[in-house]
């Protein structure tokens, strides 16, 4: 099982080229030209990293966040939730590149391999920019009124909040 | 709303590390976090261009066509309304094919085709369905936290794959319940 995880990148590549060629689909051709669209996408949220980093990096320094924490561990602590990743948590729904900055941070500061790294790590592969997919969505589809999708969707930001807590903990605490 | 809180930030930050006696970390951390920004982009920004890579073979192979497929008849039982017209009905599977995928770039775009389907429906109900399944992530390979843990050291950076399924099929499962409770109150 752990091995296969560790080769869970390899293999997964040799599924798609495998399936690739019996499409006749020009492999090489396909990849280069993804990894523009990749290069397209780091270009992209690269501005506004520039400017999230020393913002997340100053208040870090700050030592707001600890305040944050003592005031909001009683509550954490309730729902199994290190108080670590507090400014992670409130960023999340908010701002995509803030949130990847303050797990940035987080994963350097206690180590990849470390339960607060991981569940870090986990919070922001198990969620999404709450505000923003709102924000497009309803924009586009030229409606007004969000009605419940911003209850329903905090829901399930703080269900995954909690589960990716509790399963880290579980796996590697 | 951003500049909003981005100017909170830099204001708070800079009045409590007056009152907590932390400005000399709190001016020198200005810069270093401009510099772990470029940096990250380095480090992180291979693994991120080839997922990028091996998403481009998969889209092309009609992997994600396949998948939203595979995914109609399940979609058409969240959304009866939709189930009606092929047409919203074939964005919606190609947005959530996509999303399973991790192929942002395809999930917008046929996201909002579907979202303008069902508003032209008059399917209110389905519409909010559609954003919260769209903002609780349900992506297969978490590959650019995984980038990031790769840079950062990780020893297997791929080996939170599955408490990453577990958390998302979690937080979708809360996003539908809520759905289902909120929609009947909400009148």
């Amino acid at each position: 099982m752990k091995s296969l995880l560790d080769l869970m990148a390899p293999v997964l590549i040799c599924c798609v080229c495998i399936v690739a060629a019996f499409r006749g689909v020009d492999i090489y051709e396909a990849m280069v030209c993804g990894a523009k669209k990749g290069l397209r996408v780091v270009l992209d949220i690269l501005p506004a990293l520039i400017v999230l980093f020393p913002a997340i990096s100053i208040l870090r320094a700050s030592g707001l966040p600890e305040l944050l924490c003592r005031l909001l561990s009683p509550v954490f602590g309730l729902l199994g939730i290190p108080e670590e990743t507090a400014l992670l948590l409130l960023l999340r729904p908010m701002s995509g590149s803030g949130a990847l900055a303050a797990a940035t941070e987080l994963i350097g500061q206690y180590g990849a391999d470390s339960l607060i790294g991981r569940t870090a790590a986990v919070m922001i592969g198990s969620s999404e920019t709450t505000f923003y997919v709102i924000a497009v969505y309803f924009a586009a589809a030229g409606v007004k009124n969000s009605r419940w999708a911003v209850p329903a969707a905090l829901c399930a930001d703080l269900a995954c909040f909690i589960s990716s807590a509790w399963i880290c903990r579980l796996l590697w605490g | 709303m951003f500049s909003f809180l981005l100017l909170s930030i830099f204001l708070l930050s800079t009045l409590f590390s007056l009152y907590f006696g932390t400005s000399g970390e709190t001016g020198s951390s200005l810069f270093e976090g401009a510099e772990k920004a470029l940096a990250f982009c380095l480090s992180a920004g291979g693994g991120i261009c080839l997922w990028s890579a091996v998403m481009e073979v998969m889209e092309r192979c009609g992997m994600a066509s396949a998948l939203s497929k595979a995914l109609r008849p399940l979609l058409g039982r969240l959304f009866p309304c939709a189930s009606g017209d092929s047409q919203t009905m074939a964005a919606l599977s190609q947005n959530v094919s996509a999303n399973l995928l991790g192929l942002g770039n395809a999930a917008t775009p046929a996201g909002i085709r579907a979202a303008r389907g069902l508003a032209g429906l008059g399917a209110e109900d389905e519409l909010c369905l559609l954003v919260v399944l769209n903002t609780a992530s349900i992506q297969l390979i978490p590959s650019t936290i995984a980038a990031v843990r790769a840079s950062q050291g990780a020893v297997s950076a791929f080996d939170i794959t599955p408490a990453v399924w577990i958390s998302s099929v979690l937080s979708v499962c809360a996003g539908l319940g809520a759905a289902a409770v909120l929609r009947r109150l909400w009148r």
